[in-house]
């Protein structure tokens, strides 16, 4: 194995207190307003203590965040292969793309012969989520996937009612499923039964058989699964649900594997949210804004939420009305700035190359999984789609489990890959490195892993109980931080 | 890993201790080794009445949030509060102070498993 320069290798790193360690009284950059007002109507809610804004120069402040900002990883410091994620590159095209006045600038509320540019590119993004999808009825209006998944969940339960078959309520849920999916059925007022995975990591067909009755609302599943498996028995799964008249909702997040190769619609998908911050490379957390537009079929499209953005001839509407919609689950029509950078995205591929995002996606899963399985053990042997699972069961004969692994790859000036899901899989270590990432990448990730592995075979696995060693923060203790959390900053 | 004897077992890797009509309840050594470090326990209401295999309290650890499903049917009528300061003692000390419930039994029960045959169910 040739000598590595790994960019966690250490430099100048500032340690940072917090605002209120840093301030000196009085020495505010801000000069506040005086108070013009002689009375309140806070009544019982005026504060009574003075507020301890901390006091700092204009340059301490700066200081702070810019100090603070560099203990960031983000893909764009280095590679980020959280699997279930697609931690995908950002184009920088995207952003000045939704930088342009008329779009940064537009308001929700102007006229909307003023908006027709913007309403075009929105209507145009619904018609490829649709086309994409396979499920043509859109709307952008869910402010994130999980947001998406309980608007699925209201239209599948509203379409149940609307036919008078009140009793559908129980939703199953694959025990591989992201936590998010038994969540947002239950707060769509359903309840579920969990489906327990075959031996292959996929769907145990008579376990769902025998869960199908007619209480059964939907089937939530995930294609490819977290496990990175393709549901090979999709067709007939989608079948067996609709026998039983009961639905089947698509979580999206794993949509890269697909998208432009094949369809959920086509699978017999009839609901399905998108991740745009996932396939289509919209910026990943910071707590939004994020999009989770859900596309769904002519059976559910009568509960589509309003306002939805409707073509007349020429012109673009926003449409509020809709005899059975579901109405209103965000405040506008979406979170425009979001919805146009993957706009901007699924247009520099267009109809026709789309479809090497997922090529791409797959065969860097694969070319990892390829050269990681000697060394790790694989629970479900085979081909991978988007993402490779492996587990720590080789290295816990060392005494090292997948935490160490993770937090050593810190070390090694990467992002950890996810890990400890999906939860029926011990010690999993799931890996999604996505399209963006050269193979040159993918083989210093790779040589970190087999580095890894042959450390814990030499039995001096020190350094991999010590990790991480490089950053500010060595190992957290996050069982004090979960049980013991100090969330405020005693002010006396 | 710790099986005690006297105690019987599910394949949900609960623990049950059985004393006339009341089922002392809690998760097994392999589970609490599985979860990792518990770091939350949401114990069910007393008086709540709770049909065998049904959820009825969630150990929250630093990996997963986990449903624990009631071995036995029957009436809730002891909580272990000691768990909602000290939920470390499930990890700790599974079988003894990290007991969970009490359930006063009415008569089903989920199938429960002796030593030998948690223990063959664990290497399975």
């Amino acid at each position: 194995m040739s000598a590595h320069t790994y960019s966690a290798a250490s430099g100048l790193q500032h340690e940072e207190p917090l605002l209120f360690e840093h301030a000196h009284e009085a020495a505010t950059s801000i000069s506040l307003p005086g108070i013009d007002a002689d009375t309140t109507h806070l009544k019982d809610f005026e504060r009574r203590n003075e507020a301890k804004i901390p006091g700092l120069s204009e340059p301490e402040a700066v200081r702070h965040f810019v100090r603070l900002s560099q203990w960031n990883h983000g893909i764009e410091t280095g590679f980020y292969p959280l699997g279930s994620c697609t931690m995908k590159y950002n184009p920088r095209v995207n952003e000045q793309v939704v930088r342009l006045p008329g779009l940064a600038h537009a308001h929700p509320d102007q006229p909307q012969d003023s908006l027709q540019g913007l309403l075009a590119l929105l209507h145009e993004l619904q018609t490829w989520l649709g086309e994409i999808s396979g499920l043509p009825h859109v709307t952008l209006q869910p402010a994130a996937g999980a947001h998406g998944e309980l608007a699925g969940m209201m239209m599948i339960r509203a379409y149940h009612d609307a036919r008078g078959d009140v009793k559908r309520r129980k939703v199953l849920v694959p025990d591989s499923a992201h936590g998010t999916n038994p969540a947002s059925a239950v707060l769509a007022g359903l309840h579920t039964v969990e489906i327990k995975s075959a031996a292959n990591g996929r769907i145990d067909l008579a376990a769902l058989k025998a869960n199908l009755d007619d209480e059964t609302a939907a089937l939530m599943l995930t294609n490819p699964n977290t496990t990175g498996m393709f549901e090979s028995d999709i067709r007939e799964i989608c079948e067996l649900v609709h026998q039983a008249g009961g639905l089947v909702y698509g979580d999206g997040a794993n949509l890269n594997a697909l998208v432009g190769i094949a369809r959920p619609g086509d699978m017999g998908i009839d609901c399905l949210h998108i991740n745009v911050h996932k396939t289509f490379s919209t910026p990943h957390g910071g707590g939004g804004p994020g999009a989770g537009p859900v596309a769904v079929n002519d059976l559910l499209a009568p509960f589509l939420p309003v306002p939805r953005i409707e073509k007349h001839e020429d012109n673009y509407q926003i449409v509020h009305t809709g005899e059975q919609s579901i109405g209103a689950v965000f405040g506008s029509i979406g979170q425009t700035g979001v919805l146009l950078r993957a706009t901007a995205y699924i247009a520099a591929f267009g109809r026709n190359h789309l479809h090497k995002i997922a090529e791409d996606a797959v065969l860097n899963a694969n070319y990892v999984l390829a050269r990681l399985k000697e060394a790790y053990h694989v629970p479900f042997p085979g081909l991978c789609k988007h993402e490779c699972l492996l587990t720590d069961a080789y290295q816990e004969r060392h005494g090292v489990k997948t935490l160490d692994i993770a937090k050593r790859l810190i070390d090694l000036g990467m992002h950890p890959m996810t890990v400890y899901f999906p939860l029926i899989v011990h010690g999993a270590m799931l890996i999604e490195p996505t399209e963006t990432e050269a193979k040159e990448t993918l083989d210093s990730f790779c040589d970190a892993m087999l580095e890894i592995a042959a450390q814990c075979e030499t039995g001096d696995t020190s350094e991999l109980h010590d990790a991480p060693r490089r950053p500010i923060r060595r190992r957290m203790d996050e069982t004090q931080a979960a049980r013991s959390p100090v969330l405020v900053w005693p002010q006396d | 890993m710790s099986i005690p004897a006297d105690l019987k077992y599910t394949q949900e890797h609960e623990w049950v201790r059985i004393e006339d009509d009341v089922a002392t309840c809690g998760i097994s050594d392999h589970a609490q080794e599985a979860l990792g470090d518990i770091v939350f326990v949401e114990l069910p209401e007393i008086g709540r009445v709770v049909a065998a295999g049904e959820a009825y309290a969630v150990v929250e650890s630093v990996k997963a949030v986990s449903d624990v499903y009631a071995s036995v049917a029957g009436e809730v009528i002891e909580i272990n509060e000691a768990l909602e300061s000290e939920p470390e003692k499930v990890n700790t000390d599974p079988y003894g102070g990290g007991w969970i419930a009490k359930i006063k039994m009415s008569g089903d029960t989920v199938e429960l498993l002796d030593e030998a045959a948690y223990t063959t169910f664990l290497e399975e």
